[in-house]
């Protein structure tokens, strides 16, 4: 007889247990609506297994925090809503530039601003791909249920740990706040990654001299290896360089680890995709109502399919765009006016027409909504 | 200006009742006492925290003066500006009435993320009064500690378990931080002793020049005592001198209040749940060093008193 592992836990809570069981074993934090309990819960749990949890004094200090503990080598996590997002953008844009691997959680509320603290909201979408200046690479996860955020929350650090980018866990107030069954895994079931530490003598280390893989070997901070990290442009030495062509290299190189290593972070979910007219696309909890949708739209006959995509960014685009020779009209819900239906729009490439439902009033999509919608342009 | 009760007691409070701050709250007690203490029009700026969202909340305001809610970290930047600005249209002539500007926030927007805008504003000499109503956590999120939660306390981050017994670290003595910034005028104040905050908030709002006012605020919510206790518990806070009555008037120090008789700073802590873990006995040397850290600070003011004599 196999162990009952299904538990019943709140959507932070699951990031919270899924992080920790992926080895995180560092949280800095600044409580905001609606992610405190994320903090609380690590602020009881970490302790418990030789982890650290801290409280900052504000968002920036969060993020520069984890920055620093990761470099000294231990898997590090933050959390946050819209505001708090807002105030990490300079550190994380620091993380992008010298490779840190650390994970961002943002549970979002209604914005901009102080917005609406306890709705829902997919208002972050473009901020979390282009948040901070410059071109930058990142990884932006979005889970639709509690039991998809533990996963989630796990494969963020698999990510993060093994391509050295930053790993932005994007929830929305419902998927944050609702209880639901988790299926509890154990460590050897996570596809888990240790970053790639260097196997040169402390004298011969260059932290950022691509071994052709794209991925530089990381030391952690006291281990012997003396090397300098900035939020400079910097050559493989790690120390500043502004030469034109060390700083192409280097831009070139953080964006194509993106693009080589696709597999390692692309999680999407088709459902009738294959025979569709109307394609659904949705992410985060609308998918939920869209699923409901679509389901009542194929028990009628309609050739309705969902594309739901849990990998945000980089989009699936490739794989949307396979699409777009069968498929002659995609409706996407979103909880904004309509930030990932332009980027559809521009991946159908006037192939196939696009129609967004946009909510911006805090309130969650009714199944009806986009069934009806599905009616209208089927 | 008026000091009586009968006299307070007319005067018009911006901050009106029908607000949805809790039963017991200590906020709306110290700032409808403060505001009683203006002659003024006041314009309010007030930080992300309880009273923000509790006298807010749309359609319906608390507030009968001018009021702005910045995102957590921003009043006192945001109001340097409105003050700034309204100097600038009186010397051009365009503006002849006389304006206070108040500045609210909790201790979580003014010990921790609102420091850097606040040492700012004191620095610049703002013609402003910052009042930070203390009540030593993040009430508003659900009770997180801040810098202003006392050691040992329990909080939502600060949990009293079987590895950490409460908030590790003091307090940070943020009264002494902003009379470092060499202020016009700075004040610690209680609402239990409501003549002394009146006359201390007078005096921050008729002294030209930035002034702060740290008020202790009890939470029954986060201290977990009864909505009953609210003007007790501050009292006692006083009397035990874990929140001593001071004012630094340009340099000079002076205490505004002594106990008759101090009160053991645990006469205080055994009436709030957050404290109840360090009356085990493994944790007494917990309540020792409270002790001992009231003592060290009231024999610090005491020397800091006569040191200004």
């Amino acid at each position: 007889m196999s162990e009952n592992r299904l538990r019943l836990m709140q959507g932070n809570e699951a990031v919270a247990e899924g992080a920790l069981a992926a080895g995180c074993r560092f949280f800095a934090g600044y409580p905001i609506t609606p992610s405190s309990e994320i903090a609380e819960h690590l602020a009881n749990r970490l302790p418990e297994v030789g982890g650290r949890f801290i409280q900052m004094e504000d968002e920036i200090a969060s993020m520069a925090a984890v920055v620093g503990s990761s470099l000294t080598g231990v898997k590090s996590m933050t959390a946050t809503s819209g505001p708090g997002f807002s105030l990490k953008q300079e550190n994380l844009g620091f993380a992008c530039l010298t490779e840190t691997p650390v994970v961002i959680v943002n549970v979002q509320r209604m914005g901009p601003s102080t917005g609406m603290p306890t709705s829902p909201s997919q208002g972050d979408v473009m901020q979390s791909r282009w948040g901070t200046h410059g071109d930058h690479p990142i990884v932006v996860l979005s889970p639709a249920s509690v039991d998809e955020a533990y996963r989630a929350a796990a494969r963020s650090f698999y990510i993060s740990e093994k391509l050295r980018v930053p790993v932005v866990l994007l929830l929305d107030e419902v998927i944050g706040h609702m209880r639901e069954g988790v299926q509890v895994l154990t460590p050897d079931e996570f596809s888990r990654a240790e970053r790639k530490k260097p196997t040169v003598s402390p004298e011969d280390y260059q932290p950022y001299s691509d071994d052709g893989s794209g991925i530089p070997p990381l030391a952690n901070f006291g281990e012997g290896y003396r090397y300098h990290v900035t939020g400079l442009f910097h050559d493989e030495t790690g120390f500043p360089n502004l030469d034109p062509e060390v700083a192409d290299e280097l831009m070139r190189r953080l964006m194509d680890k993106l693009d080589r290593y696709r597999d390692v972070y692309q999680w999407t979910e088709h459902t009738g995709t294959e025979d569709a007219r109307v394609l659904v696309f949705a992410h985060g909890s609308p998918s939920r109502a869209a699923r409901s949708a679509v389901r009542q739209a194929r028990e009628e006959g309609m050739r309705v399919g969902q594309f739901r995509t849990v990998s945000l960014w980089p989009f699936p685009e490739d794989e949307l765009r396979r699409l777009s020779d069968t498929v002659e009209v995609v409706v996407v819900p979103e909880m904004n006016l309509g930030q990932i239906r332009l980027e559809i729009e521009r991946i159908m490439g006037g192939k196939a027409s696009v129609v967004g439902i946009h909510r911006t009033d805090g309130e969650l999509f009714k199944p009806s909504e986009i069934y009806e919608k599905i009616r209208e342009v089927y | 200006m008026a000091t009586n009760l009968a006299d307070l007691a007319k005067k018009e409070i911006t901050l009106t009742g029908g607000h949805r701050l809790c039963a017991g709250c200590g906020a709306s007690i110290v700032v409808r006492q403060i505001l009683a203490a203006s002659d003024a029009p006041v314009v309010a700026g007030v930080s992300t925290g309880c009273l923000e969202v509790a006298t807010t909340i749309f359609p319906y305001s608390a507030w009968a003066n001018p009021l702005i809610h910045n995102a957590f970290e921003n009043v006192a930047a945001t109001i340097s500006g409105a003050e700034t600005a309204f100097q600038a249209l009186k010397q051009q002539g365009k503006i002849d009435k006389e304006m206070k500007f108040i500045a609210f926030g909790g201790d979580g927007g003014t010990y921790d993320i609102g420091l850097q805008s606040l040492s700012g504003a004191m620095e610049r000499g703002h013609d402003m009064v910052y009042v930070c109503y203390d009540n030593g956590a993040y009430m508003n999120t659900g009770i997180q500690r801040s810098s202003a939660t006392p050691l040992g306390a329990e909080t939502t981050t600060s949990p009293a378990g079987t590895k950490v017994p409460g908030k590790p670290r003091h307090r940070k003595d943020l009264t002494g931080i902003i009379a470092a910034h060499n202020v016009a005028y700075a004040a610690q104040a209680s609402p239990s002793h409501w003549r002394d905050m009146v006359v201390k908030a007078q005096k921050a709002l008729t002294i030209k020049g930035p002034a702060f006012l740290n008020v202790i605020a009890p939470c029954p919510r986060g201290w977990r005592a009864r909505p009953e206790e609210t003007i007790d518990l501050a009292r006692l806070a006083v009397d035990t001198a874990y929140w001593p009555l001071y004012e630094v008037d340009d340099g000079v120090w002076k205490i505004t209040y002594t106990p008759r008789e101090r009160k053991p700073v645990s006469e205080w802590l055994k009436r709030q749940g957050r404290f109840r873990h360090l009356f085990k006995e493994e944790n007494e040397h917990i309540l020792d060093e409270l002790q001992k850290d009231v003592d060290r600070n009231w024999e610090r003011l005491q020397k800091m008193q006569s040191l200004s004599e």
